[in-house]
């Protein structure tokens, strides 16, 4: 293959920002090269500088932002010695943006077409009428449904799929050479993440676009990327080809970012997963040697004195680690940094059962109109669910947004009182709301919410915030609550000293560790995990959930773990409820959920799913459309409208029956199990040397 | 839209209705007598009983408020008893001098507000907008008679360039008055202006850091595009609501600006009226000072709602 000259060019790029704690050095001596129809995928956690990179790379800084030396190319124009108005006539014609939330990335008073064609008007030269009609037809090439309604809407009227793809063609409009997707499907749910992530492959091959592709997602990086930048404290770390990247890291911290997100293998045996001890360091206080040796496991003596440059350690594969030779194959890694935590019951022994419910309702009557008119609508939020949460274990919860995961722990915990149908402690019926249960109740389940910013006051410190449940629920006096409060601390991996802090001096993980130490606190059977981890980085990602692991081995506490993330819910837990509005779609033994036959729409979660190993087969099934409003379920069963497998009437009319798999899974569809197994045989090929490990 | 029209027009009837019963409940527990007030101490006792049933005083207090809102409402407002003339053109012609006021002091706060408010947010943490900010926040805290008499000084006494005080004829045309409208105008003007400059200045400064700024930018706009067609159309909502609620404010200091250069305008009138006990004269300045604020802040919230797509409907 000859070498084609890049489309975009990046050559030793330095760019500082001038803060109040002087010249902070952001992103320092990175190059990058991305060719016609190609994507380059940059990774890294939050802070390690890729967002700057690529906006410094095009010029648009904040004021206090500079671009201090190197080179970016363009199609073989220099970008940095043009002026403010040289780069506006680039901006929107030769580089098309799409940014991570479409809602605030669009006017909200401003009509979508209105907006897109502006990029036509302004860039082609074309007249409001003919501007109109590019809009039109770049709509119809990012498969919008009925674009001529789209362009009437404003933003808010949209779901975030729509406007997603909205952003995309407007992006596309000049058919531009550099594409630059900054986190683009992050703000989505996971089936329509899938619809974009599928659409924005088709157009690369279909423009000649250069693709910069912005994500911390390992997993999103597989579906898109020819190439994968890793990048830390606003270096490189390693640049290599996709596949080499995944399957022969040459640098610990790319080893050590694989290793944390936990591997798609649906086991009985529950292991660790890898962690990186301690963060990402601040711009101004980098180490002298290596800046990633605080936190590396290969670290020696020599690390520390010299800084590595970037060198070729194979073909098109560059690492910064002076030890590249000796870093070990993924599986290898996983298996030596990682420990078995527990090995599941085996089946048929069943442990109690803590709690269950029984048909649970929550249904909202929607306020009705002040004067006359609107009657008053049920929403039925959660509507019928059976499940149980067995003593020691977990169960997780999976669905879409909409489909009311969130609703039905917190109907457990009685924050919504369920409004039907019976939820039971230990064969205890409990009281729907929260004002009606006994403190001895309450105590017994507790919750971690999924932004800790918002789950913690902010006037209060953390010691405060862990003694409360103590003192209140725990019945402890002051000093004895200050002593446990410090070991729950301690527990948590959070020394002493952060006794006094207030949450804002707190990161995200160390926030989600006070929240779990204070759910801990009042030593409850059941704690509800509403999303704790989707606010976090992967790195911290992993290290929440071995600390939710380790406790609960400790106390045999049980969880209910709610997330939108498939591969984290298959590593957590023993059982799996998969939700759709409001109703339990399927249930069972984890392993037996994640492995034929599935419900049609567990099947198309699991091909949706993007999972972090490019040698996963998935069969691409893909649902249309979002969840419907609570307010119209639609009859039969609720999933036909958006379900592959659609047998037509019988759906369409008739509620489903609930079929009993082999060992504890139950599936409630139409289609009989057999048919289903035949049926989805391919739907998730794993990787064979995966298996064995 | 229309729905939401009517919607908001039926919350502003009840405003109004609640309004005037509390205006007519507090002018009629007002101490001393208004047939004693009229005709004196000395008049015999049947005079003053013949003066109260003809103005209605000895019905019961529900019957009086509702034949006072029935006649206000079809324009029959009475008649003055400190004057002897009828209210309705009276208070009209006052009206119409603060009119001539409010005019020229909104014309002068709202454009030199917005404008100073976006200058101060386009040089954000620049030697401009400090200067700006602070001289602003001067203001908000001075009240009109401490500001009024301040100008005067310097205007009127030391510079003689304008009349020190506004007593004009209450007939006299706008060209006629304009003279005397310049300080008062200026000293009504001073306060709003400072909430007109922060409030623009504030949101514009959160827009400019919108996602969708960032889009137009990347859109390659020219600069003026970006700023007229995506920031300001989204930063001028919260000053609209603030220049409507900013109507009551006007009128509060209207009644003490009349009150320091003696203009012949609404809030001298209900100064008089209360000096003078007039209960009529009070109750129908009050309550048409209640009608014109529950007007702007109608107009205010079709405004917004025109402007701003996401609350249109609700």
């Amino acid at each position: 293959m000859e070498a084609p000259r890049p489309v975009f060019e990046v050559e030793g790029l330095h760019i500082d920002y001038t803060t109040e704690l002087g010249v902070l050095h952001a992103v320092r001596n990175v190059s990058l090269a991305v060719h016609e129809h190609e994507s380059f995928g940059l990774v890294g956690e939050s802070g390690s500088g890729k967002s700057t990179l690529a906006m410094g790379a095009i010029r648009y800084l904040a004021s206090n932002g500079k671009v201090t030396e190197g080179s970016v190319r363009l199609g073989g124009v220099e970008l940095l010695g043009l002026s403010g108005k040289e780069l506006r006539e680039l901006w929107g014609s030769r580089i098309g943006v799409v940014y991570q939330s479409p809602l605030s990335a669009l006017n909200p008073s401003i009509v979508i077409g209105r907006q897109l064609a502006e990029v036509a008007r302004q860039h082609l030269g074309m007249h409001r009428s003919a501007a109109l009609g590019r809009v039109a037809e770049m709509l119809t090439k990012v498969a919008m449904p009925d674009p001529e309604e789209v362009m009437k809407r404003y933003p808010h009227q949209l779901s975030g799929g729509m406007l997603q793809r909205c952003v995309i063609a407007m992006a596309l409009m000049t058919d531009p050479s550099l594409l630059i997707l900054d986190e683009t499907t992050t703000a989505l749910d996971v089936t329509t993440q899938a619809v974009v992530l599928d659409l924005v492959a088709d157009l690369k091959r279909e423009f000649d676009s250069a693709i910069l592709y912005i994500t911390h997602d390992l997993g999103v990086i597989t579906k898109i990327c020819d190439r994968v930048g890793v990048m830390y404290a606003g270096e490189f770390m390693e640049q290599a080809e996709l596949r080499e990247l995944f399957k022969r890291p040459r640098h610990p911290y790319t080893l050590d970012l694989l290793g944390c997100v936990p591997r798609f293998h649906p086991t009985p045996q529950k292991r660790s997963l890898v962690t990186i001890p301690g963060a990402i360091p601040r711009v101004d206080e980098l180490p002298q040697g290596c800046i990633f040796a605080p936190r590396c496991s290969f670290v020696e003596e020599a690390c520390k004195a010299v800084r590595p440059p970037l060198a070729e350690v194979a073909a098109h594969h560059v690492s910064a680690c002076r030890r590249w030779e000796d870093v070990p194959l993924p599986a290898e890694h996983l298996r030596d940094a990682t420990e078995a935590v527990r090995v599941a019951e085996a089946e048929g022994v069943r442990p109690e059962v803590l709690v269950e419910a029984e048909g649970a309702e929550v249904h909202f009557k929607t306020a009705k109109g002040l004067v006359r008119g609107r009657k008053a609508r049920l929403i039925r939020a959660v509507d019928g669910v059976d499940l149980e949460v067995c003593v020691g274990q977990t169960l997780g919860v999976v669905g879409e947004s909409g489909s009311g995961k969130t609703t039905v722990a917190r109907a457990i915990i009685g924050l919504t009182p369920a409004t039907g149908g019976e939820i039971t402690l230990r064969g205890r019926r409990l009281p729907p709301s929260t004002g009606k249960r006994p403190r001895a109740t309450l105590r017994e389940i507790q919750m971690v919410f999924q932004n800790p910013d918002a789950s913690l006051n902010p006037t209060r410190s953390v010691g405060d915030a862990i003694m409360r449940p103590l003192t209140l629920l725990g019945g402890l006096g002051r000093q004895a609550a200050r002593e446990r409060a410090k070991e729950l601390l301690e527990a948590v991996s959070l020394s002493g000293s952060y006794f006094d802090r207030l949450p804002h001096e707190l990161s995200g993980g160390e926030k989600q560790r006070v929240a779990v130490a204070r759910a801990f606190a009042a030593e409850p059977e059941l704690i509800l995990c509403d999303e704790p981890i989707s606010s976090l980085d992967v790195s911290v990602q992993g290290s929440l959930m071995n600390l939710l692991m380790k406790l609960q081995v400790e106390k045999s506490t049980s969880y209910v773990f709610i997330s939108h993330d498939l591969s984290a819910v298959q590593h957590l837990s023993d059982a799996i409820a998969v939700v759709y509005l409001g109703h339990v779609m399927e249930i069972g033994d984890a392993v037996r959920v994640l492995t034929p036959p599935f419900h049609p729409y567990t099947e198309a979660l699991l091909s949706a799913v993007p999972l972090a190993d490019p040698d996963v087969k998935q069969k691409p099934i893909r649902l249309g459309g979002s969840v419907p409003s609570a307010m119209d379920v639609p009859p039969g069963c609720r999933f036909h409208p958006r379900c592959p497998r659609c047998l037509g009437e019988i759906c369409r009319e008739q509620e489903p029956p609930w079929r009993d798999g082999e060992g504890e899974h139950r599936i409630y569809c139409h289609i009989a199990l057999d048919e289903l197994a035949r049926l989805q045989a391919e739907t998730l090929v794993l990787a064979g040397e995966e298996r064995g490990a | 839209m229309l729905r939401f029209i009517l919607r908001r027009l039926g919350f502003m009837v009840l405003t109004v209705i609640l309004a005037s019963i509390i205006i007519f409940w507090a002018t009629t527990i007002l101490p001393g007598d208004v047939a004693t007030m009229v005709l004196g101490r000395y008049a015999t006792e049947q005079a003053k009983a013949t003066l109260r049933t003809e103005l209605g005083l000895d019905k019961p207090i529900a019957v009086q408020y509702t034949t006072w809102l029935g006649k206000y409402a079809r324009g029959d407002w009475g008649k003055s008893v400190s004057t002897d003339t009828a209210v309705r053109p009276f208070v009209f012609q006052r009206l119409r001098n603060s009119f001539m006021l409010a005019i020229v002091a909104f014309a002068l706060y709202v454009p030199l507000g917005i404008l100073l408010g976006l200058i101060a947010a386009l040089k954000r943490n620049t030697w401009v907008d400090n200067a700006i900010s602070v001289g602003s926040l001067a203001f908000i805290g001075l009240p009109e008679f401490v500001s009024g008499v301040i100008l005067i000084t310097i205007f009127a006494v030391e510079l003689k360039w304008l009349p020190a005080q506004s007593a004009i004829d209450p007939q006299s045309t706008f060209v006629q008055a304009f003279p005397y409208l310049v300080l008062p105008a200026i000293t009504v003007a001073l306060t709003s202006l400072a909430y007109v400059i922060r409030m623009t200045r504030s949101s514009t400064v959160d827009v400019l850091q919108m996602d969708y700024v960032r889009t137009a930018n990347l859109k390659g706009l020219p600069p003026r595009r970006v700023l007229f067609t995506h920031v300001l159309r989204n930063s001028l909502l919260p000053t609209i609501t603030v220049v409507a609620i900013g109507i009551g404010w006007l009128i509060g200091g209207l009644i003490v600006t009349e009150a320091v250069y003696s203009y012949p305008g609404i809030g001298r009138l209900l100064l008089f009226a209360i000096q003078r006990r007039d209960l009529q004269l009070i109750q129908s300045t009050a309550l048409l000072i209640v009608l014109i604020y529950v007007v702007a802040n109608l107009v205010a919230d079709i405004l917004y709602a025109v402007l701003n797509p996401r609350i249109r409907y609700t």
